[in-house]
């Protein structure tokens, strides 16, 4: 959208879209009339009360307990207004709705790695159905990123060591912008890409035809073999280390005393930092698999670890309510 | 008017000459001036990298600079411009300058104490020179670990104690400045007399004594992680990166406010002494600093919106942002009331508080859509950002510090500068600014990111506008210089109030003498009288 | 706060102390102005130290377990001992600022002298202390070292114990380097029961060095001592 040749707005394809853009016209249009009411109230005053000649003064008057109460409190209701439209379309766009399809990214100095649950992996390149919910887990292997979507209306930063989320339902077939807006190096500009909104029948044609490590539960279940996780882990309990079936969605009782709540930020630090939270009944034997295991793989054993929980849904890990991060106090995720 | 002025015999500037006068000089006025000198020179640099960065984005390809390169100059435009140019402009060139003049005391509470502030600023300027000689650095002006502590191989040590370093100096000036300012009153000079600019200067200095420290902390922990490998960041060791952005920005909020609080007390000063009225409704203007210097220190994660801070802080400081903007609100309220039944004219310091009002307004209203959660999330480190921010800090920040140079460069240097040349550069500094970044707010909402080297092409348009309105910008900026340095020679002789202000600084010579005041004023009236008793003191009437 | 203006009476004092800056009207403004101005330099002092604790007392509840074991590793009895030169230090130091206030030339150099060793005292005992650290690897970094299996976040918590303690320690060499001056202005007779400010402030500087050691000490040592 533009005028005159200068484009004013990106496009809107996703639901938030419109209502963000109604938001910040809303705020244009309140600032426009103060900012005019202001200024023409100044320009007018200094010419109706122009120097005339050397010796004027200008009127004693102190001020004005009415005038200034009134805007005290106007701005602070018109403030408050603001904020309430503004936290709520905020809420809507930080909570993804449960039946959200996952995507897994992982951010690299300089590029942009997508993970389908399907398979699929990507670089720079995401495709995504219109209308569905995507929700897009990530973390970065290396500095703070931020994954943006303009046209989308949405952002989160990428950061190492945790996982953040943001979701989007695409309303409209397209190719548009992916930006980094987080500074990350030389490269910062380069990490762009296209995100490929497509009719779901397209994107199921597209899902079929890539995908050969298997899916991402597949490579997972590889993985968990190739490491002899399962030899611990052992579905019966008895094993030295917790059973993982069931686990996700649940709240587990930690050896500390405290309980923390089984979600992919929980799974990801129990593997790379296996000590930080160990379970109630267990001995930290477990090595700590940080800088042994790439984030692409261990969000395939994230994955894994959810598939062995089917009565969760693939996305009951967070809670809807559930702030994506930081954690609480004492459940750091 | 007065004819046949002359300069008074002995004052501040003739009593010493050579080098050594002036560097061991405990005098405030002239640490101030050598505070003029330094902050110039890298208000000078800090535009050369900005010309570069403008220069580069006049096309999307980026194929000026390489991407090292242009990183290194928007870097080093941020640190020059925040750490050596804005923090210190206002309190340490006029603040230092006036103080003691405006509450009538000989000098500031700790005048060797000052002139440590000064060395520790140059000190500061070194390590920084070291770093830019040294192939500079390009972590961008706010250092985000892990970046900087573990994947830049720039200068990021030097630069990280240059701006430490440059930050004690700011604290220690803060320090003077609160001693002075409850210690040194003349008799008489109640706390409600003040004039605004001291109330302002009080505000700012809160901040300086409270802040600063916090951020040099944090760049002593960045210091131990990059230097001696310690990891209270790392998230490879259960470190937070975030903690770090948390720590930052709870000094570097409140440090916007310390850039434009002291503007805001020199736009108060100028246009009671322009309208010939005094300040409408002093005391909320007086309170409304405090309340923006306190509410300043609460609404800091506003810029963590998009780092994964939970959804309900992220409300919290939303809310808490929002408060900030109303003492703002009331300022400006306030300011424009006073213009009601004045007697405006619009010499050269008037233009300049005309174009704080125009320039403000807008960055302040644009605050707004950056505290708004949803609009956030969009538009967090997009050029709507660095929009904002260069009409709060460039267009607020500075506009009321030039205007300050002018209402008290008679004073200063006991000299008039052309009238003429100053309100041609007051407006070409306004019109170029606007055509300068009100293009990047709509790029912002676009969606260009901050930062970026290369764009693409749809984006175009509004960059090569940006590129040129920075041309005008830069020669109205470029100005001053030549018709201040002219004045200096041939300027008319100013007498003491060439303005007919009311301050006690215009009841002593100009320039003032070392020690100020022949005789200690004492005070009788409230600020900003202009009673025709005043007028024809003044020999108006 | 009170208007700065001095009672009239001082004001029309005929006779100025030699130690009366110019720019002051009165002793009592300028020992009024230090004062509050070592205050104001204390609180940023406090912010200063603030950072840091923010950054313990975060990962302190993060990694509790990790903090324990690594608290652990710090000698105890170093550590106890130590707290107990310090406050002996601040004792001394009150002494020292009553001596000057007195006007008791030689046991204010005794009492000032005093401090100055129990200061140095504590900066040796931590010396061997870091020593310690460095002998097995408890210094964060690439040759870190620890069994534990809480070795990652044991590093954050050294990097806290030396960022905090050594900061600590600078601050202590700084104070005994203005001691030094003190005691020598004190010996060459520059103070008085008139005009002891220096001596008062450096004082202040001393308990604030102190007290920031009395918040370490528990912090680091005692995290979790009884099993």
């Amino acid at each position: 959208m533009g005028s005159f040749g200068i484009p004013l707005f990106p496009e809107q394809a996703s639901t938030f879209a419109q209502d963000i853009d109604a938001l910040y016209l809303f705020i244009v249009a309140v600032s426009a009339f103060f900012a005019l009411g202001v200024s023409v109230a100044v320009v007018v005053f200094g010419i109706i009360y122009r120097r005339r000649h050397e010796g004027e003064i200008g009127a004693r008057i102190e001020g004005n307990l009415p005038l200034e109460l009134i805007w005290s409190i106007i701005p602070t209701m018109i403030a408050m207004v603001m904020f309430g439209w503004g936290a709520s379309a905020f809420y809507h766009v930080r909570t993804p709705p449960k039946e959200a399809m996952s995507v897994y990214a992982v951010g690299k100095q300089w590029m942009w790695k997508f993970q389908h649950l399907e398979g699929q992996r990507e670089i720079n390149e995401l495709h995504v159905p219109v209308g569905r919910a995507v929700k897009v887990i990530i973390t970065s292997e290396d500095v703070i990123h931020s994954l943006f979507f303009p046209a989308f209306r949405t952002k989160i930063d990428a950061i190492p060591g945790r996982y953040t989320q943001l979701w989007f339902e695409a309303s409209k077939v397209g190719r548009y912008h992916i930006f980094c807006a987080e500074y990350c190096g030389t490269n910062h500009s380069a990490m762009i890409g296209w995100v490929t909104v497509m009719e779901p029948a397209d994107y199921q044609a597209w899902l079929s035809g890539g995908g050969i490590e298997g899916t991402l539960v597949e490579r997972g279940e590889r993985l968990f073999q190739d490491l002899a996780c399962g030899s611990c882990h052992l579905d019966t309990g008895r094993g030295r280390g917790p059973s993982l079936k069931e686990i996700v969605g649940t709240q587990v009782a930690l050896a500390n005393g405290s309980t923390a709540l089984v979600d992919e930020g929980y799974l990801r630090e129990s593997i790379i930092n296996s000590q930080a939270k160990i379970v109630e009944g267990f001995q930290p034997l477990m090595p700590a698999f940080q800088g042994l295991i790439s984030e692409d793989n261990l969000v395939a054993l994230v994955e894994y670890v959810k598939s062995q929980s089917p009565s969760a849904t693939t996305t009951a890990a967070a809670a809807p309510t559930a702030p994506p991060n930081p954690p609480p106090p004492g459940k750091r995720n | 008017m007065l004819d046949k002025l002359e300069l008074p015999e002995r004052h501040y500037l003739n009593n010493g000459h050579g080098l050594k006068s002036w560097l061991l000089t405990k005098d405030h006025k002239r640490i101030a001036i050598m505070y003029l000198i330094s902050i110039s020179a890298m208000f000078m640099l800090g535009g050369f990298f900005a010309a570069g960065v403008r220069l580069e984005l006049m096309t999307p390809r980026g194929d000026l600079f390489l991407a090292d390169t242009y990183n290194k100059f928007f870097t080093m435009h941020g640190i020059v411009m925040v750490f050596f140019f804005l923090i210190p402009s206002t309190p340490a060139v006029l603040g230092n300058f006036l103080l003691p003049l405006m509450i009538g005391a000989k000098d500031l509470a700790f005048p060797r104490l000052n002139l440590l502030s000064l060395y520790l600023f140059w000190i500061g300027i070194v390590f920084f020179f070291y770093a830019l000689f040294s192939g500079g650095i390009d972590t961008g002006w706010t250092f985000y670990t892990p970046f900087s502590a573990a994947v830049s191989n720039t200068n990021v040590v030097p630069v990280a104690l240059g701006v430490f370093i440059a930050g004690f100096s700011s604290i220690l000036t803060g320090l003077n400045f609160i001693v002075t300012i409850h210690r040194m009153r003349a008799p008489g000079l109640t706390w409600f007399r003040l004039p605004l600019f001291v109330w302002a200067h009080y505000a700012t200095s809160l901040i300086q004594v409270l802040g600063t420290p916090v951020i040099a902390i944090t760049i002593v922990m960045l210091f131990t992680e990059r230097a001696f490998g310690f990891g209270i960041f790392d998230p490879t060791r259960g470190g937070d990166p975030v903690l770090f952005q948390h720590l930052f920005w709870f000094y570097s909020h409140p440090a916007v406010y310390l850039m434009i609080l002291p503007a805001m007390g020199v736009i108060s000063e100028v246009l009671s002494t322009f309208s010939r009225k005094t300040i409408f409704g002093y005391s909320f203007v007086a309170f409304s600093s405090l309340a923006i210097a306190v509410f300043g220190f609460i609404v800091w994660a506003h810029h963590l919106f998009v780092a994964g801070i939970s959804t309900y802080s992220a409300m919290v400081f939303s809310f808490l942002s929002f408060s900030v903007a109303i003492p703002s609100a009331v300022k400006m309220f306030n300011w424009t009331a006073t213009l009601y039944k004045g007697t405006i004219s619009f010499e050269a310091p008037m233009l300049y508080v005309y174009g704080f009002f125009g320039l403000f307004l807008v960055g302040g209203l644009t605050g707004l859509f950056l505290a708004t959660l949803g609009i956030d999330v969009h538009v967090h480190d997009t050029y709507f950002v660095v929009a904002h921010f260069h009409y709060v800090m460039v267009g607020g920040a500075i506009m009321g510090y030039l205007g300050g140079l002018h209402f008290w460069w008679p004073k200063i240097t006991g000299r008039m500068y052309s009238e003429f040349l100053s309100r041609i550069s007051a407006i070409m500094v306004f019109v170029g600014f606007n055509l300068t970044f009100f293009p990047q707010f709509i790029l912002g909402y676009m969606g260009m990111p901050r930062r970026y080297h290369a764009y693409p092409d749809e984006f175009q348009v509004l960059n090569v506008m940006s590129s040129g309105g920075s041309v005008v910008l830069g020669i109205g900026y470029l100005l001053p210089v030549i018709y201040f340095l002219w004045s200096l020679k041939h300027g008319a002789v100013a007498g003491p109030n060439p303005w007919v202000a009311s301050g006690l600084e215009w009841q002593t010579a100009s320039p003032p003498p070392t020690e100020n005041f022949v005789e200690t004023p004492h005070v009788h009236g409230e600020p900003y009288e202009y009673t025709p008793h005043v007028a024809r003191e003044a020999n108006l009437v | 706060m009170s208007d700065a203006v001095a009672p009239a009476e001082v004001h029309g004092q005929a006779v100025h102390h030699p130690k009366l800056q110019h720019h002051f009207e009165t002793m009592e403004q300028q020992k009024e102005a230090s004062t509050l101005g070592m205050w104001v330099f204390l609180l940023t002092e406090v912010l200063f130290f603030g950072g840091l604790f923010m950054a313990y007392l975060l990962y302190r509840v993060w990694y509790f377990d990790a903090f324990a074991e690594a608290s652990r590793d710090l000698d105890i009895q170093l550590g106890t001992f130590n707290t107990v030169v310090l406050i002996g230090s601040s004792l001394t130091m009150a002494l020292g600022v009553r001596a000057a206030q007195t006007d008791e030339r030689k046991k204010t150099v005794f009492w000032l002298v005093a401090t100055i060793i129990l200061g140095l005292v504590f900066l040796v005992v931590k010396g061997f202390e870091y020593e310690h650290k460095f002998a097995v690897g408890h210094v964060p970094g690439p040759n870190f070292h620890s069994d534990s299996p809480y070795a990652a976040q044991e590093q954050i918590f050294f990097s806290l114990y030396f960022t905090m303690t050594g900061l600590h320690a600078l601050h202590m060499v700084v104070g005994v380097g203005l001691m030094s001056v003190i005691t020598w202005m004190a010996a060459k007779g520059r103070f008085s029961a008139r005009y002891y400010t220096p001596v008062e402030m450096a004082g202040l500087y001393w308990h604030f060095v102190d007290l920031v050691w009395i918040y370490l000490f528990p912090l680091l040592y005692l995290v979790e001592r009884h099993n």
